[in-house]
Formats: C-alpha cells, sequence, structure tokens
C-alpha cells in the first residue's frame, strides 16, 4: 500500500471518531439509567437483580475497553491481556465462591466426636447421623 | 524491510521531533505499541488488585446477605448515580483530549484535559460529602463501626468492604489527576504531535480503567436488592 492511501483513509478514520465516541457516551448513559431502574424492580429472587446489575456493567465496561480504550483497533495482544487478567479474576472468584459456599458440609473428622456433646438441641445436627462411626477412625 | 525506509522518512521530515523517539525504538509505532503493552499489563495487575476486594466482597455479601441489604441504605444512590455519569463524562474528555493530541488540535486537547480534571474533582468531592456523612453516622469499617439502632448486625462488614473499595478507587482518581496534570503541562510545552502523542494515550487508558473499576463498584455498593 502506497503511503498517501494509507494517509487519507487513516485521516477519514479520524475524522469520524469523536461522533463514535459520543455514540458510545450516549448509549453508556443509557445503560446507567436502565441499571438504575432495573435495581428498583424485584426480579423474582435478589439473585436475577445481580445478574442483570453485573450483565450491564459488563456491557459498559466492554464498551469502554473496546471504543475508548481503542482496543477494537488495536494489537489482539492487548485484548488478550486484558481478557486474560479477567479469565484469572474469574478463576480467582470461582474457586473462592466454591469454597466458600461448599465449607459447611466438610466436616472434619476431629469435630464429628463433639457434634453429639453439642447435639442437646432438636434438630441441630440432622446431616451427622451416617457420620459419627467413622468420627472414632483415629 | 519498510520500517527501514520509514525510519530514514521520519529522520528527514521530522528532525525537530527526534528527541521523543528513543533511540531503541525503529519507529514511533513500535515506540507506542511497545508502551500500551506495558500499560496493559500494569492495568492487568489492577484488576486483579481490586479483584480481591470483589471476590471478599462475593463472600461477605453470600454469608451475611440481610446486614448488607439493610447497610446499603445508608448509601445515597442519588449520589452515586451522579458520580458514574460525571466519570463516565470524565472519560469521553479523556479520549477526546487523546483524539486531539492524535489530530494536532493542540488547543482542545488542553481544554479536554482540563474538563476530565474537572470532573475528577467533583467526582471527590461528591465522595467527601458521602464519606463526611458516613463518619459522622459512625457508619465506618470493622472496629470504628460506632451506628447505634440496627436491626440486623454484621452491618460493619459491608461498610469495610465500602471504604476500602471507594477509598482504594479514590486513590486511584488522585493518581490520575496528577499524571493527566503532568501531560497537562507536557501538552502546553507542545511536546506532543500525531506520531508522538503516548503519554496522553497510556494515561487515558489508566483513566478508563479507573472509569470501568467504577462501572462495577456502583451497582454492586449502592444498588443491591
Amino acid at each position: 500500500m502506497s503511503e498517501t492511501t494509507h494517509t487519507t483513509t487513516h485521516d477519514n478514520h479520524d475524522a469520524n471518531q469523536p461522533k463514535i465516541y459520543a455514540a458510545v457516551l450516549g448509549a453508556l448513559l443509557i445503560l446507567t439509567f436502565i441499571t438504575v431502574g432495573a435495581s428498583k424492580i424485584q426480579f423474582g429472587s435478589g439473585m436475577i437483580n445481580v445478574v442483570i446489575a453485573l450483565t450491564i456493567a459488563t456491557i459498559k465496561a466492554s464498551l469502554v475497553a473496546l471504543f475508548f480504550m481503542h482496543l477494537i483497533h488495536d494489537k489482539a495482544m492487548n485484548s488478550i491481556i486484558l481478557v486474560s487478567s479477567f479469565t484469572f479474576l474469574a478463576v480467582f472468584i470461582g474457586f473462592c465462591y466454591t469454597d466458600a459456599s461448599t465449607r459447611d458440609d466438610l466436616k472434619p473428622l476431629g469435630l464429628k466426636v463433639k457434634a453429639p456433646a453439642v447435639a442437646g438441641a432438636p434438630g441441630a445436627t440432622p446431616a451427622a447421623p451416617p457420620a459419627p462411626a467413622e468420627g472414632h477412625h483415629n | 524491510m519498510s520500517d527501514t525506509a520509514a525510519v530514514v522518512h521520519e529522520e528527514h521530515s521530522h528532525e525537530h521531533h527526534d528527541s521523543s523517539l528513543q533511540h531503541h525504538f525503529a519507529t514511533y509505532e513500535q515506540q507506542m505499541d511497545a508502551g500500551k503493552i506495558g500499560m496493559w499489563l500494569f492495568l492487568a495487575t489492577e484488576i486483579l488488585l481490586f479483584g480481591g476486594l470483589f471476590v471478599g466482597f462475593a463472600l461477605m455479601q453470600s454469608k451475611y446477605p440481610e446486614a448488607f441489604v439493610q447497610a446499603h441504605h445508608h448509601l445515597d444512590k442519588n449520589l452515586g448515580f451522579l458520580n458514574t455519569v460525571v466519570l463516565l463524562v470524565s472519560s469521553f474528555t479523556m479520549v477526546m483530549a487523546v483524539h486531539c493530541a492524535k489530530t494536532e488540535q493542540r488547543k482542545k486537547v488542553l481544554v479536554y484535559l482540563l474538563i476530565t480534571l474537572a470532573c475528577a474533582a467533583i467526582f471527590l468531592c461528591v465522595k467527601y460529602f458521602e464519606y463526611e456523612h458516613k463518619i459522622h453516622e459512625g457508619l465506618l469499617p470493622g472496629k470504628f463501626y460506632t451506628h447505634v439502632g440496627d436491626t440486623v448486625p454484621h452491618q460493619f462488614v459491608f461498610f469495610s468492604f465500602y471504604f476500602m473499595m471507594t477509598g482504594l478507587h479514590g486513590l486511584h482518581i488522585v493518581g490520575g489527576m496528577a499524571a493527566i496534570t503532568w501531560i497537562f503541562f507536557r501538552a502546553k510545552k507542545g511536546d506532543f504531535n500525531h506520531q508522538y502523542y503516548t503519554p496522553i494515550d497510556l494515561v487515558g487508558l489508566y483513566w478508563h480503567l479507573v472509569d470501568l473499576i467504577w462501572i462495577y463498584l456502583f451497582p454492586l455498593l449502592y444498588l443491591i436488592s
């Protein structure tokens, strides 16, 4: 490609940029209104509201990254860095969350011995019955 | 092979710009790409830094859901919304400053950078009033929590995260303002042109990341249900 064609296409591209940026800002503001509006409506469980809020936030974040941070025209390497950081963040959140949410089901052997002593309250240890025999393992 | 031709071309027609092209880079494009990758790597570490707080927030919210819902009623949604709009506008003016630097509209660069700085200042002012209100009511992190009349316990956990997340974000705003001030004076000196505007572009990237983090903070902290 010759240098002249390169510069003219580049100039056209540059001339359109402010309009695109303004449109992106408009979209971001509209999405912010939608986020606030959606938060006032109760969709079934609270979990659905969180999912809706985070989905809209992710759309907004993508707009910012693609247009304001120029990723849409940029070298792929920069996008790879951003996406991989979010991937590792997802791994981080995913493993911590599964750990924390399944922790109550993990009954360390040492604690099971004490469980019957505390179990004066009715229904306090409904999940325990199958286990006690193994409690004296050591 | 066209790289060498480009270098020769640049050396002849832009002698006065040579100081902005570091000697270890063949072209301005290569210099800019290297700078951008460095900035993106830094931004990745920033995402992981805030990520730790987001993970903690998610875990604690699932542990004390009622406390988090109760606690978030102490936040002013309107102020949070205002700050979101202010930051989005500042991101727009920042990207316009980058665009004007690239197209050599030097006066406009300065104007857009000043508007960005003003937006950042408005954001911090609003945050100051929000913090002042919470400090006044004793809605503080951990053992400093002295708010009375709570119906749900453990609300201090929410405010620990609220102050750490918005506080760290606020520090990033202050850092961004310092960086924008720096490029404002460099732009005023006439350091930038269509080939060399890397510092404005990189500060812009940082500023957009700060905006991007707020995009997640706002619904998580202010709009829980």
